[in-house]
């Protein structure tokens, strides 16, 4: 056989070690990578936790790492959500804390005393190296084991997955998509094998799963899917039998043991689909058994009669017990990933997150830049050669695309299932560019010219002809040639330059755009010199600092974790939204006047209303471009005394400057945010707000049940104090007025009313 | 259950009137004593799932987690059992390759462990 290049002449024992040690090694290394390109963050700022969401993790490790798992799991936090408290152990997802704190006793066991933050900060980089090691196994059930290196190296070091994984975002991803993938490849394994061994692996790290991730109910809802599509493609098998079984009757019911979790197993639509192919197997597994006793008339009798009656009896179950309601129908957040436009129309808080909206084509890009195009191909590919495995990466691959595309943060349950594919389509370009062997040639094409000039050639001559030519020119000259090792070079430094290309863009994209701890902003100098505006961390260290540990903050929910973690002070909202008209609460008082805005701060004991305002330096994400969500969110449930189209201009306009309606000037949120803004540009007309772009009016609004306590630095945090009311029993706003010398109209009728308890 | 087999055994049956007595009776001639054997545990565990779920709905669910405990160890313990059943039935030698009967029972002992230790767990 014709090689296109010889390969030294060296034993198969001594390719299979070096083989093997080469695997060693470059997984050693990927997993250095994955680690060390999430760590831009730590090494250009500090080792602190990022984002909202992970200090309330941070929080509650350190009462798990302090006060041991079972206060952990018992623990009512009467400071969240501060008149009602939350349950914080039947409210959470204990798997990543537990996780923690298991690393956190066994490194204090070997004398290694590491810091519980420093654990959280370098959990996710940790974990993405398992992560990586996951995909290999993975990837290699589905193809072989250079496929698994190159996918292990995708997922190293793809921002779709690094954005969710960087050192200091100690949120519940950065262990899920490790579960997600090792649960994934013991199904795999499981339905390969047949073996009962796998299946109950898999329910164990189900199980694991559904304690770290609500994210879960993708894998309860994937491994159904790939045994039905199994089922309906004719490939019932006992080894699918045993590997669902096992894995269905173990993790349904340890899937049950997480409180937060509950009878939701039993009870809600999620988690339907896998009972009724629980159900649908139970009757298959049966029909096969008769079917080996029975003859083939007495076969469809009983089929027709029992199995199907058995069948359409179970399915009209689920449906009574859905109308009646002992099944829950789907959650608002569930639901909305099937009608797209629910969200916004019901469910505002669902929709006001930003990780909500769906994605874009350059984000697609952004995220696995050339992996995006060998996805396609590596499913294709699947489809070639259609094991059992292929159909779940193909199944993975529909529906992670459908998710990634309706909501931006599911872009990351994509990524693994890209990194798979991509992975199995270039190795099967390097296979076959690499393999030395020339496929022989027929000998009629030695006569290729010849034939080429014959009439009866000439329907297709014209276009093979040439390409014909140039075959056997290469041919006759030996080293050149469509299977020679000329070609054989170019594509595959062209797939080594698009895989060098792949390594800087991931580095580029992680060093730029997902290394940035949103509680420090960074900004450059003129002389390229960075700045560092730490606001947020001076103003919740004035609170921890200078208030009575009671005093309640009121804040936005978006920083309630924050709040809660920086400056260990009760909050009445935070990121955790589980009380939708507390929200609204607050977002009321927000949006409506002080005199309506006071009782409530009162009846709420608030102490210290916090807002953020980015109109001084320029920081987008203050609370000025948020109040619209707070007004839609307490317009849904006061819809008589919230209205948003009143704080629009007469033209429909969102502004702030002169022309902006009554009604946002009088707002507590608009009086906080520009109170004295003016007079810091000495009350000249140069007050110029520079997020929204728009002069303020000369004269700043005024306060009169707020005192001003803190502002940061460069005005990004504002803290004010409530007033006490008056002790000579007036209302705050005519006693200030006769404080400032005003006389009190005569017209007026005597004011004595106080507030409303 | 494989495809192969099921012709050659379909041809050994007398063709009958009704098919659950010729199901029943094929069966008692075909089935090895162990499959038996295992057959006989799976009706006592069908009995017992049945006995708690008509209990359930006929008297109360009051204790409801202890009622899933009761009625998923039955039903889990139904479906490792039927899974070493297929595992260990000569049958089904091709489709096993990996799985030998030895290895088939060390299997089901680890399913059935684990799943006990959480219906322990969640009898509360």
């Amino acid at each position: 056989m014709a090689t296109a290049y010889t390969l030294p002449d060296i034993s198969p024992t001594a390719v299979k070690n070096t083989a093997s040690l080469v695997r060693i090694v470059a997984l050693a290394l990927i997993s250095g990578a994955a680690i060390a390109s999430r760590l831009f963050a730590v090494i250009n700022f500090e080792s602190i936790i990022h984002e909202f969401d992970p200090w309330f993790n941070y929080r509650a490790t350190k009462v798990l790492a302090s006060q041991g798992f079972y206060e952990f799991w018992n623990w009512f936090d009467p400071t969240a959500w501060y008149p009602l408290g939350r349950v914080v152990g039947g409210t959470v997802y204990p798997g990543l804390m537990a996780t923690s704190g298991v690393i956190y006793n066994v490194l204090h066991k070997l004398n290694l005393p590491v810091d519980i933050r420093n654990i959280c900060v370098l959990l996710a980089p940790g974990f993405s190296a398992l992560t990586a090691w996951a995909t290999y196994m993975f990837t290699k059930e589905m193809k072989d084991a250079s496929a698994g290196l190159l996918a292990a190296a995708f997922i190293g070091i793809t921002p779709g997955y690094i954005s969710r994984s960087v050192a200091g975002s100690y949120d519940n991803e950065a262990i899920a998509i490790f579960l997600l993938m090792f649960t994934f490849f013991l199904w795999i394994k499981a339905v390969k094998l047949g073996s009962a061994l796998y299946g109950s692996l898999a329910a164990l790290f189900y199980f694991y799963m559904v304690a770290a991730w609500g994210g879960y109910a993708f894998i309860t809802n994937m491994i159904p899917v790939h045994a039905l599509t199994l089922m309906l493609m004719g490939r019932y098998s006992s080894r699918l039998y045993v590997a669902y079984c096992s894995w269905y009757a173990i993790g349904t019911l340890s899937s049950m043991q997480v409180p937060f979790v509950g009878f939701q197993p039993v009870r809600t639509s999620e988690h339907m689909g896998a009972l009724g192919v629980f159900g649908l197997l139970q009757i298959v597994a049966f029909a096969q058994l008769a079917r080996a006793h029975m003859s083939s008339k007495q076969f469809k009798d009983l089929l027709f009669y029992s199995v199907i009656g058995i069948g359409l009896i179970g399915a009209g179950g689920f449906v009574g017990l859905t109308y009646m309601g002992w099944i829950a129908p789907w959650t608002g957040r569930f639901y909305s990933l099937w009608d797209t436009g629910y969200a916004k129309k019901y469910i505002p808080i669902i929709a006001s997150v930003s990780e909500h909206q769906p994605t874009a084509w350059p984000s697609f890009f952004m995220d696995l830049q050339l992996l995006i195009f060998l996805f396609p191909a590596g499913v294709i590919l699947c489809f070639r050669e259609l094991r059992d495995e292929h159909v779940f990466v193909i199944i993975y691959a529909l529906v992670g695309s459908y998710f990634a595309g309706v909501m931006v943060r599911l872009m990351l349950t994509l990524t693994p299932c890209v990194c798979v594919s991509a992975a199995v389509a270039f190795s099967s370009l390097l296979d076959t560019y690499l393999d030395p062997a020339k496929p022989e040639v027929p000998v009629v094409e030695e006569t290729a010219p010849a034939t080429a000039s014959k009439p009866a050639a000439t329907a297709t001559a014209t276009g093979t002809s040439a390409i014909d030519d140039v075959v056997n020119a290469a041919k006759k000259s030996g080293k050149r040639g469509i299977f020679d090792l000329d070609t054989r070079l170019i594509i595959v430094f062209n797939a080594f330059c698009m895989l060098s290309f792949f390594v800087l863009h991931c580095t580029w994209v992680t060093s730029n755009a997902y290394s940035s701890p949103s509680v420090v902003l960074a900004s450059q100098n003129q002389d390229g010199s960075q700045h560092i505006i730490d606001d947020f961390r001076e103003a919740y260290y004035w609170l921890r600092q200078n208030t009575p540990e009671t005093s309640v903050v009121m804040s936005w929910w978006d920083y309630g974790y924050q709040i809660a973690g920086m400056a260990d002070r009760p909050t009445l909202v935070d990121n955790n939204t589980w009380n939708n008209t507390h929200i609204a609460t607050v977002g009321k008082a927000m949006a409506s006047t002080e005199e309506v805005a006071y009782p409530i701060l009162r009846k709420h004991d608030v102490e210290y209303v916090l807002v953020i305002f980015g109109g001084l330096i320029g920081y987008s994400g203050d609370d000025i471009n948020k109040f619209l969500w707070m007004v839609r969110i307490s317009q849904g449930v006061w819809p008589d005394e919230i209205q948003e189209p009143n704080y629009f201009t007469p033209q429909g306009e969102y502004r702030v400057d002169d022309r902006a309606s009554a009604t946002m000037k009088n707002s507590l949120m608009y009086k906080m945010s520009y109170y004295r803004f003016a007079e810091l540009f000495g009350g000249s007309k140069q007050a110029m707000d520079r997020v929204r772009n728009q002069r303020l009016p000369t004269v700043s609004p005024t306060l009169d049940y707020l005192d001003e306590a803190f502002t940061s630095e460069n005005w990004i945090v504002r803290i004010y104090q409530v007033k006490k009311e008056d002790p000579l029993g007036r209302d705050l706003k005519s006693a200030n007025a006769f404080t400032d010398g005003k006389k009190r109209k005569r017209s007026k009728p005597v004011s004595r009313r106080r507030a409303i308890m | 259950m494989a495809p192969k087999s099921t012709s050659s055994k379909a041809t050994t049956v007398s063709p009958s009137s009704n098919p659950v007595l010729a199901l029943w009776k094929s069966y008692n001639e075909q089935t090895p004593d162990r499959l038996r054997f295992i057959d006989a545990f799976l009706v006592f565990l069908m009995l017992t799932g049945v006995i708690q779920f008509v209990y359930c709905v006929l008297v109360t669910n009051f204790p409801f987690n202890a009622f899933l405990a009761g009625f998923s160890s039955t039903v889990g313990q139904f479906v490792l059992t039927a899974s070493l059943r297929s595992q260990v039935d000569p049958e089904n030698k091709n489709e096993f390759k990996e799985v030998s009967p030895e290895r088939a029972f060390a299997d089901f002992a680890f399913g059935s462990i684990v799943l006990h230790f959480f219906v322990f767990n969640f009898l509360g």
